[in-house]
């Protein structure tokens, strides 16, 4: 099984139907399936071992991954935000390599061997003219069809590595070919680079749904291509969905975003407030929370619209905290919480989240992280309440341990969030001599208004007890994240150290 | 068709069926519209015609699995043989409704 067999099932299936909107042009499933042939020829010929795109979303994305596809190369997009020195790195590990990009640094390309290097508009002038060529697609199977450089918020970016048969396995586990209408699309805003983006690509083709990318996210024009574009189905990292909020709050005229009838968001920890407002804002679009790791090959859990609505109304306080949850495993995946000696934990006992299942790669180039029986460790850490609502609690590596006590930083940032001049907090470990590690904050306040520190160790000493106070708590203008909503941990411990 | 398993194509005597194997336990071959399937690589004989009984079609991207739950196979070609293993025809897998979540 090879990934481009998706996109073969769509183009012979539905040849005429436009599969992508980019910058105003469209694709069909069989421009882009001859355009994927034509790109595979050129890499094999090429003599590379590795397919790159180092640029923002456009017609080269879908192109050069099911033509890598197709070839039997990995593809690997590159993050075009990373300093010239980190690019550089990465280069020189996907070495022999096709590059496509509109990058002109030239001492990028020092070092590494790129065995041809193409600009964007030049490889898409190339593969989507001239005559069709038929070529037979690589095996696939086990081989690699993509390989992600992991975001590395706390150190050197890992190679995530993802099999055909993960990808192609996610794909028939969660979607039904050719379930959606000629009129449904769907506005990508992730970038490519990131596993949302390729999950994005293999999810709309399987399922016929026209892609419509938003290279560069703003809220304005979210709203607008919403709109212009007839959008029905989004996906959206938290930060999006609050700046969109936002936007639309300060417009005289609200948008009724009318053809808009589903929004997936994930990516990271969605505030509950803003989901409740959103609720109350678009009551006609249904709205479900993905929980997956790029490891998984995306999606490995759902807290689908009807469990969005069930929670919404509840007065009972244990269904009603469901909005915050990841919601429950797909059906093809099983998950698993264990403590630190690999015990399974009943339910609502936190520990670290372990998932199985045929979308799950849990591999790196340099090793395979799954254990015997096939259980990747997340290295998040949750828990399962009765009904078997995930719910995460921050990343394993998180957790502070001071004095032999576990503390999971999530239950003191609800605390200090719940502050009303409180808009946004963290909390982690720094070491100590006295405790191993003590606790400490970083807490972003509204404009304008003052916060005694010792309020805020009292409101924590109140709530939790008082191993759990902040010892320091530092106040800053905002909380840095990456543009996939995630806190870069070692910037804020940088502060303290 | 000695070796089958997951990842393997195969495709149709009688018609332009073609399906790839996702589970796949036991040793009986998988035929469409009563004849033997081939490799879907293999050089293919002249057309024959599907049997009776064996003939409603197979549709593109629909997933057709056995009563036992042994074996399972995605249409990716449509066709208007049936598959079936032996005499037994296979049926379409009921579709999940997961919602959208990329």
């Amino acid at each position: 099984m090879n990934i481009a067999m998706l996109l073969q099932m769509a183009a012979e299936t539905f040849p005429e139907r436009v599969a992508l909107t980019s910058s105003g042009t469209h694709y069909t499933y069989g421009e882009i399936y001859s355009a994927a042939q034509k790109a595979a020829q050129d890499f094999s010929e090429s003599g590379c071992e590795y397919v790159s795109v180092l640029d923002v979303s456009s017609a080269a994305v879908p192109i050069a991954l099911f033509g890598a596809g197709i070839a039997g190369v990995p593809y690997v997009p590159l993050n075009y935000r990373l300093a010239a020195d980190e690019l550089k790195d990465l280069l020189e590990r996907i070495s022999p390599v096709y590059l496509i990009t509109n990058d002109d640094q030239k001492q990028l390309v020092e070092g590494a061997d790129i065995k041809k290097l193409s600009s964007t508009d030049r490889f898409l002038d190339f593969v989507l003219s001239g005559e069709n060529i038929e070529i037979e697609a690589a095996e696939g199977g086990e081989s690699v069809a993509v390989q992600l450089f992991t975001s590395g918020t706390t150190g050197k970016p890992k190679a995530a590595i993802l099999r055909h048969e993960n990808l192609v396995s996610y794909i028939l586990g969660s979607v039904e070919f050719m379930a959606a209408d000629e009129e449904q699309a769907n506005l990508v805003t992730v970038p490519p680079y990131h596993i949302a983006g390729i999950s994005a690509v293999l999810s709309s083709f399987y399922a016929g749904r026209r892609i419509v990318q938003l290279p560069n996210f703003s809220p304005e024009q979210w709203v607008e291509l919403c709109e212009s574009q007839s959008v029905s189905n989004a996906f959206v990292v938290p930060t999006m969905l609050s700046r969109v909020m936002e936007h639309i709050e300060g417009l005289e005229v609200k948008p009724a975003l009318t053809s808009l009838k589903a929004v997936a968001y994930g990516g990271g920890k969605m505030p509950i407030n803003i989901i409740k407002l959103a609720l109350i804002a678009f009551p006609h679009v249904n709205f479900t929370n993905a929980y997956g790791l790029t490891e998984t090959s995306s999606t490995i859990a759902v807290l689908d619209p009807d469990d969005h609505r069930e929670a919404n109304s509840s007065d009972d306080p244990e269904i009603h905290r469901r909005l915050g949850s990841v919601g429950k495993p797909l059906p093809s995946v099983e998950i698993e919480i264990r403590d630190d000696e690999g015990n399974v934990m009943g339910h609502n006992h936190a520990g670290e989240i372990y998932v199985r299942g045929p979308q799950v790669s849990g591999e790196y180039l340099e090793r395979d992280a799954k254990d015997g029986d096939g259980w990747f460790p997340t290295r998040d850490a949750g828990f399962i309440d009765e009904d078997g609502y995930l719910f995460l609690s921050g990343r394993a590596d998180d957790v502070i341990v001071r004095g032999g006590e576990n503390i999971s930083p999530g239950e003191i940032e609800e605390v200090l969030l719940a502050h009303d001049d409180v808009t946004d907090a963290m909390v982690l470990g720094i070491p100590s001599d006295e405790w191993g590690e003590s606790v400490v904050a970083v807490v972003v306040l509204a404009p304008g208004v003052d916060v005694h520190i010792a309020d805020l160790q009292a409101m924590v000493r109140d709530k939790l007890r008082s191993s759990r106070v902040p010892e320091q708590i530092l106040f800053e203008k905002e909380l840095p994240y990456n543009e996939m909503g995630k806190l870069i941990r070692r910037q804020i411990k940088a502060l303290f150290l | 068709m000695s070796d089958i398993k997951p990842g393997l194509r195969l495709k149709s005597v009688v018609c332009d069926t073609e399906a790839m194997v996702i589970k796949y336990s036991g040793d009986e071959g998988i035929s469409c519209g009563g004849a033997p399937m081939i490799d879907a690589k293999a050089e293919a004989p002249e057309k024959g015609t599907a049997s009776d009984g064996f003939s409603d079609g197979s549709l593109v991207g629909k997933r057709y699995v056995d009563a036992d739950d042994t074996m399972e196979l995605l249409c990716v070609k449509p066709g208007t043989g049936s598959m079936s293993v032996g005499d037994t025809l296979l049926v379409e897998k009921s579709a999940k409704s997961l919602p959208s979540s990329d």
